[in-house]
């Protein structure tokens, strides 16, 4: 007998079990036991029979449930809780998933514009034909996102009802205006990608930038409510004395003195630019594993090309925005920390630190990981045997900066261990776990990764500037001279007080940037005109490369749920820091372990939920549906 | 080189040294370079560093010489042509033979090592700096900790005279009670400090004093160990609450002067 008959002969038994159980149950119920007297037949020959044992039961069942419930009186509810996960997990989870798709959303149409801007000002149908690929993952984002929008504040008024209507209390003034940004955004982002080729340029350009600014508009706001949470109030020097007072915009009982000081609150802008930049580096991750994946299943050398490309300028766009992320967390951190020491030491030196070290690791792939990526890239291009010399080197300066940012300050060690160096910190490499020593290592890692850009965009290309020898050199010396600073004031961090050595990031800092733009201003000119010495072949790059695109993607996306947890998880066993307190049995900080495997859990859940938008995107580049002919019919009957 | 396993160091310079001399291929360079920094993380230190930072150093670079190696066709290809030549060619038989036998057996020695480590009590990460409370009760009085300052530091600029007053007091009551164990000059080794585990903080170093405000430092005088947040236990401090041993006055001035002495300020409210 074949599988498939025994298969079926499976089914048709399990459906008969089925059918028969049901039945018999049927019966059973029917033919249930009654009293067999002659009262009781009258009774059941007048229609009023006397309930058998089973149905007296359920009915005494259902008086008492109703009892119960009318002897309650009617009482606002404070929390409500979820079976098996929790309320605060089901919470975590929605607003994380949400967040993702919202990023997506809002970075996407940013650098789409900034592509068909380009494409428009350089007369290129391929930066218009790239940057409508890239729209198309907005539609199916947009309603994820507005999806898990209502999922989050349909849990919110569920599961944390009073706090909620606290927070729409102080913020419902702003509720409509969102409602009704969230409405224009939805016109510009469709009139947006519909209208792909339907307008005029200038007027489809003007869609894009509308959106643009819609969507920053409405993230500005959520931002406020977020914010408001941490930060209820501003730092403000009322009493002219030179040191920042705290000024509440809210009343010890929580009442509503200032909607201005509760929108525009202490850690309000240091979010929103944070924010900003770090959805531009996960959108173009995204969008960047779209195309790897798209690359992958490809079976034409153009598609490959096409999604090699696509490929590319994602990722261009994520580590771009990328670099400057650290600066914009430092500035973020360093302003939790002055609205409050309790967060600040908190955040940095106490319970949240060892997620740093898991964050340092995870920066470090990303770095080494978009490095990775620039170096394969090279082998498209003919003629990069010159460069790979200094892949070396720059791998060394890579590695070793990994290694120090993600040196602990304090050690997870064994009792002997511990008990050999004295303390939680090892004499020599204790050293690493400093500030100084971190602020070092991230900026010498920007430095490498834009030398990493640098070399790529010079492979295969020979620049004929009548002084190139001598901007070479002055790019080297620039480069030389902004690793040195680095290096010094890195070193030198470690003879002064705490307070200069903080002081000291912002020279470090300003020193990479300003070595950054001066090399970049040098390079446009010495290879305006330069010679194609080799030609590039998209679509020639091997499957790990690709591979690593997703990488870096997943990446972000586990950095961002965890991030988000630390500046959540801030406030502690407060709703809004110092004036609402938890008070459900979820109030505690959970153990580091579980908090990342919730956001593990929610990043799995993510990217299952984005390989559906994959796939719905790329549907519409599939052939349209063809009923077969009756002659492939019949070939397929006769075969 | 204090603090560095020096024999060892040389031994790995002189190998890659002969490496560099017999112009060694590239798959040879990164199992010495893989070999040689795990050697590194784990004999190269006087004081050996904890089994979870020589594991993240290792990871790196096993991360990085993968990179190194596949990233390009070429480079591929000079790491992975003598593994096949290896495999393929009759005349590597015997060597493939015993790398056959010795990669189980190194797996096998790691298991036998990894479970013959002796039987310890696990070890505490310790939070150094506590988060502190929003507010706290001193003798009575709540101080919010965001917004309470030394209410003395004024007469810095207002009254000199009253505030060499309350320094003198100050260091009275550092060298009748503190002194112990923080020590004559602050460094965390007074005449206790050698029984104390972990060791009493050190006023001098630049990272502790002036990343603080000066109602932290308040708050750890007067509630001590006792008054450290329950969410960071185990906390093994021996600091005593001294809000049980000396007036409000008294801590305030001591709080003074150990900044005064350092020559720090505390961080300012809004401080970055």
């Amino acid at each position: 007998m074949s599988r498939n008959k025994i298969l079926f002969g499976i089914g048709v038994l399990a459906f008969v079990s089925v059918i028969v159980t049901v039945r018999l149950g049927g019966f059973l119920v029917d033919n249930e036991y009654r009293q067999p007297d002659r009262q009781a037949a009258a009774e059941e020959a007048l229609g009023q029979a006397e309930l058998t044992p089973r149905q007296q039961g359920i009915a005494d069942e259902q008086a008492a449930d109703e009892a119960e419930a009318r002897a309650l009186p009617y009482e606002e509810a404070e929390y409500r809780s979820v079976p098996f996960v929790g309320s605060r997990v089901t919470v975590w989870v929605l607003a994380q998933l949400h967040l993702l798709f919202a990023a997506f959303v809002l970075a996407v149409p940013l650098f789409a514009f900034i592509i068909e801007f380009i494409g428009y000002v350089k007369k290129e149908e391929r930066y218009n034909k790239l940057a409508y690929e890239f729209t198309k993952l907005l539609s199916v984002s947009f309603s994820m996102t507005a999806t898990f929008g209502a999922f989050l504040t349909f849990g919110l008024i569920i599961l944390y009802p009073k706090f909620t209507n606290y927070l729409m209390h102080i913020f419902s003034p702003t509720f409509l205006p969102y409602v009704l940004l969230f409405f224009l955004e939805a016109l510009f982002l469709y009139s947006y990608y519909y209208g792909w080729g339907k307008f005029g340029p200038k007027v489809h350009l003007f869609l894009g930038f509308m959106l643009n600014i819609v969507g920053t508009a409405i993230m500005f706001i959520a931002n406020a409510w977020l914010t408001f949470m941490m930060s209820p109030g501003k730092r403000e020097d009322v009493d002219g004395d030179g040191v920042p007072d705290f000024v509440s915009a809210v009343s010890e009982s929580g009442a509503l003195l200032s909607l201005r000081d509760a929108f525009f609150n202490f850690t309000w802008m240091p979010i929103n630019i944070h924010r900003i930049i770090a959805n531009v580096a996960f959108g173009g991750s995204i969008a960047a594993a779209y195309a790897a994946f798209r690359y992958l299943r490809a079976k034409t050398d153009e598609e490959k090309a096409h999604f090699d490309w696509m490929g590319y300028i994602g990722n261009f766009v994520a580590i771009i925005a990328f670099l400057p992320l650290p600066f914009a967390g430092y500035y973020l951190a360093s302003e939790i920390y002055a609205y409050s020491q309790t967060m600040g030491i908190q955040m940095m030196g106490s319970t949240f630190s060892w997620l740093f070290v898991i964050q340092a690791a995870l920066i470090g792939n990303l770095f080494l990981g978009a490095n990775y990526y620039l170096w394969l890239g090279m082998g498209r291009i003919e003629g990069t045997v010159h460069f790979q010399k200094f892949i070396k080197w720059l791998l060394i300066a890579i590695a070793l900066c990994f290694a120090v940012w993600a040196t602990p300050r304090y050690a997870i060690a064994s009792v002997s261990e511990i008990a050999a160096m004295g303390g939680n910190s090892h004499p020599q490499l204790a050293v690493l776990g400093q500030m100084s020593a971190k602020n070092t290592a991230v900026n010498i890692l920007i430095l490498s990764t834009y030398m990493s850009f640098l070399l790529y965009r010079r492979t295969g290309r020979l620049s004929l500037h009548p002084q190139k020898q001598l901007l070479t050199r002055a790019q080297a010396i620039v480069f030389s001279a902004a690793a040195a600073l680095v290096i010094f004031f890195g070193i030198y961090g470690y003879q002064v007080d705490a307070a200069t050595r903080v002081r000291f990031a912002i020279p470090q800092v300003y020193s990479v940037l300003a070595a950054m733009a001066v090399i970049t201003i040098i390079d446009l000119p010495l290879y305006r005109n330069a010679r194609q010495e080799g030609e590039t072949h998209w679509g020639k790059m091997p499957a790990i490369s690709q591979y690593a695109l997703i990488f870096i993607a997943l990446s972000f996306t586990w950095l961002m749920g965890l991030m988000g947890y630390v500046r959540s998880g801030l406030r502690q066993e407060w709703h809004v820091y110092g004036v609402v307190l938890d008070t459900s049995p979820d109030a505690y900080t959970p153990s580091l372990g579980f908090a990342t495997q919730v956001v593990s859990v929610t990043v799995l859940i993510f990217f299952g939920l984005l390989g559906v938008v994959f796939w719905l995107s790329s549907l519409g580049g599939k052939k349209d549906y063809e009923p077969k002919s009756a002659a492939e019919l019949e070939g397929g009957q006769a075969a | 080189m204090d603090g560095f396993n020096l024999p060892l160091l040389l031994a790995l310079a002189a190998v890659a040294g002969a490496l560099v001399w017999r112009r060694a291929n590239t798959l040879t360079w990164l199992l010495f370079s893989w070999g040689a920094l795990w050697a590194f993380f784990k004999f190269g230190f006087t004081v050996p560093i904890p089994q979870s930072v020589a594991t993240i150093y290792l990871g790196i670079t096993t991360l990085a010489l993968v990179c190194f190696a596949s990233s390009s066709r070429e480079r591929l290809e000079e790491v992975t042509s003598p593994i096949v030549r290896l495999i393929r060619e009759p005349r590597y038989r015997l060597p493939l033979a015993a790398l056959l036998v010795a990669l189980p057996a190194l797996a096998a020695y790691n298991v036998h090592a990894d479970m013959n480590v002796p039987l310890e009590a696990p070890g505490f990460g310790r939070e150094v700096h506590p988060a502190p409370p929003t507010e706290i009760t001193v003798h009575g009085e709540t101080l919010d900790m965001a917004t309470a300052d030394n209410p003395y530091i004024h007469l810095h600029e207002d009254d000199p005279a009253a505030y060499e007053e309350h320094l003198e007091n100050g260091r009275r009551v550092y060298y009748e009670n503190c002194f112990w164990c923080h020590g004559d000059g602050m460094g965390g080794d007074g005449m206790f400090a050698h029984g104390l585990n972990p060791a009493p903080s050190n006023f001098n170093d630049g990272g502790t004093l002036p990343i603080l405000q000066a109602s932290f430092v308040h708050w750890r005088i007067a509630l001590g160990a006792p008054g450290l947040p329950a969410g960071g236990t185990p906390w093994d401090s021996a600091m005593p609450a001294w809000e049980k041993f000396l007036t409000t006055e008294e801590m305030w001035d001591v709080n003074l002067f150990i900044y005064d002495f350092n020559g720090f300020e505390p961080r300012a409210l809004g401080q970055h």
